[in-house]
């Protein structure tokens, strides 16, 4: 959501993130909530530990080297998405050049950053997002919200490959010249994806209704 | 306008963490108790739709490309308190499957894009569609809407980053919100347009939109108050001067010069003493600007017979 970007803007997410995809999953024996917890206590002393603390720093990553290769992960895609993630953390970084010597100082902002970024990526290789809902709910998150989450899992990736199929079959049977910036089709593209995407929850509304929901 | 990992110092992430929670636990609240139980999956799927629409590329010029956000779009069609709920579980799920935007910092990233975006782009709906009848009033409203989310959530992004002593104020305003302006733009461009393509094939679904108690409306309005209040206010007023400052040091101060001669250079209108007076009156004129571009392109897509046949807005 940042916006604008260079070039051809499809990320590239894992095919692990889908959760129809048989991927083995690694430290799968490891419960959710050690992993989340883990992660948490990691993103939060990287973020507060001035750059002093080298050690710190050093140490976060060397233990996320350790879980990358140990867990056997696919470097390519993590990092993909670091290179896709960085440019952000960078931009501010630069930013940040021009607030003086009171600021955390740039170095302090690209190394914080990046690190995080890097916990993180790690942390949704190994934790499948199926995983999330359950220890939200463990913890007390309200209930319209897990739920909200755990269908937006299940038919996200549906409505994305809806939406492509959309646009492939608009493209191959619209022969007409583009107009203007060409946003015209997109956007018909996005509203036909709303329109289905209610109808889809009426269904499932009572499919839920057919198995005993409330 | 994700903001990552350590670029908020504590406080501003836990009063950002805060302003985020009511605001998400207000819409909980609300969505229980208005929303019929038919309506309860169409959150999760509004929430997947906003994730899939933001994947759609729109081409700018030069390779350069841009998506729709959603906040004011989603508003729109299923109201403040669900669009509030949608758009908090779409950053929740960019945080921790794709970490795009830092997990410190999604507390100021939900008040921004989850809170703030829909509160206003929704609120403007409403007044908007007041004022004009009729499918084009709906349309422009959007696109009016969908521009003033954007620049509101910039400028929460922008104080945020300031009071967190990472970013200047003198730097962040002109650089988010400066650039906000442009991409607000687009932004409301690519919302009338998915209305409007909403609104032809299945009406019934742009204006079946439940209004909100004004108790809502309330809650919400001191919420963004608040959150203007403390992440923007403290900067708005003395025009902070550290880079024209370092400039001035530094002996370069004259090499800066406007591009191009603008009618109010420096966002400041001639003859206005006050400095945060002057940039806020150019705002609202931006504002008004923004607002007659928004009903001059609802008229020119609005053709007559559908706004004749189909007048149920």
């Amino acid at each position: 959501m940042s916006g604008f970007h260079f070039g051809h803007s499809h990320t590239p997410y894992a095919p692990e993130f889908r959760p129809t995809a048989a991927v083995r999953v690694p430290l799968a024996w490891l419960a959710p909530e050690w992993k989340l917890a883990a992660m948490l206590a990691l993103v939060t002393g990287t973020a507060l530990m001035p750059l002093a603390w080298w050690p710190w720093h050093t140490g976060v990553v060397a233990l996320l080297l350790v879980v990358v290769i140990s867990a056997r992960l696919a470097l390519r895609p993590l990092g993909l998405r670091l290179l896709w993630l960085s440019p952000f953390v960078a931009g501010a970084a630069v930013a940040s050049l021009w607030h003086g010597p009171t600021g955390p100082g740039w170095l302090t902002v690209a190394v914080r950053g990046g690190v995080c970024l890097l916990t993180v990526l790690v942390f949704a290789a190994v934790t499948p997002f199926g995983a999330l809902p359950g220890v939200l709910r463990r913890v007390g998150v309200p209930a319209l919200l897990v739920t909200t989450m755990a269908l937006m899992h299940r038919y996200l990736f549906v409505l994305v490959d809806e939406s492509d199929r959309m646009r492939r079959a608009r493209a191959s049977r619209t022969l007409v010249r583009r107009r203007g910036l060409g946003w015209g089709m997109p956007a018909e593209v996005i509203g036909r994806l709303f329109v289905r995407a209610s109808e889809r929850a009426e269904r499932i509304y009572l499919a839920m209704c057919a198995r005993g929901w409330k | 306008m994700h903001i990552p990992d350590g670029f908020v110092d504590v406080k501003t992430a836990v009063t950002a963490s805060a302003l985020a929670v009511a605001g998400l636990g207000y819409a909980l609240h609300q969505v229980r108790r208005e929303l019929p139980p038919r309506k309860v999956p169409l959150l999760g799927l509004g929430s997947a739709f906003v994730f899939a629409a933001q994947m759609v590329n729109f081409p700018v010029v030069g390779g350069t490309s841009g998506h729709l956000i959603g906040g004011a779009l989603i508003a729109a069609l299923l109201g403040v308190p669900a669009a509030v709920v949608v758009m908090a579980t779409v950053l929740i799920a960019q945080c921790f499957l794709f970490a795009d935007g830092g997990v410190t910092a999604l507390g100021a990233n939900v008040f921004n894009m989850a809170v703030l975006a829909p509160v206003v782009g929704g609120t403007v709906y409403r007044g908007v569609r007041r004022l004009i009848p009729g499918v084009r009033g709906q349309v422009a409203a959007v696109a009016f809407a969908g521009w003033c989310s954007t620049v509101a959530a910039s400028l929460a992004c922008a104080g945020q980053l300031a009071w967190s002593g990472t970013v200047a104020w003198s730097v962040a305003f002109p650089a988010m919100t400066g650039i906000h302006l442009l991409i607000g733009l687009g932004e409301g461009a690519i919302s009338a347009l998915v209305f409007y393509a909403v609104a032809r094939s299945r009406p019934e679904l742009t204006t079946g939109v439940a209004a909100p108690a004004p108790r809502g409306i309330v809650g919400y309005g001191l919420l963004a108050s608040l959150g203007v209040a403390l992440f923007v206010a403290p900067f708005a007023c003395p025009w902070p001067d550290g880079l024209e400052a370092v400039a001035a040091k530094l002996g370069f101060e004259h090499a800066a010069r406007e591009p191009m001669a603008s009618p109010m250079p420096d966002y400041l209108i001639p003859g206005v003493g006050n400095d945060g007076v002057a940039t806020a009156l150019a705002g609202l004129v931006g504002a008004l600007i923004v607002f007659g571009a928004a009903v001059l392109f609802s008229r020119l897509l609005v053709r007559r017979e559908l706004d004749a046949t189909k007048s149920v807005g």
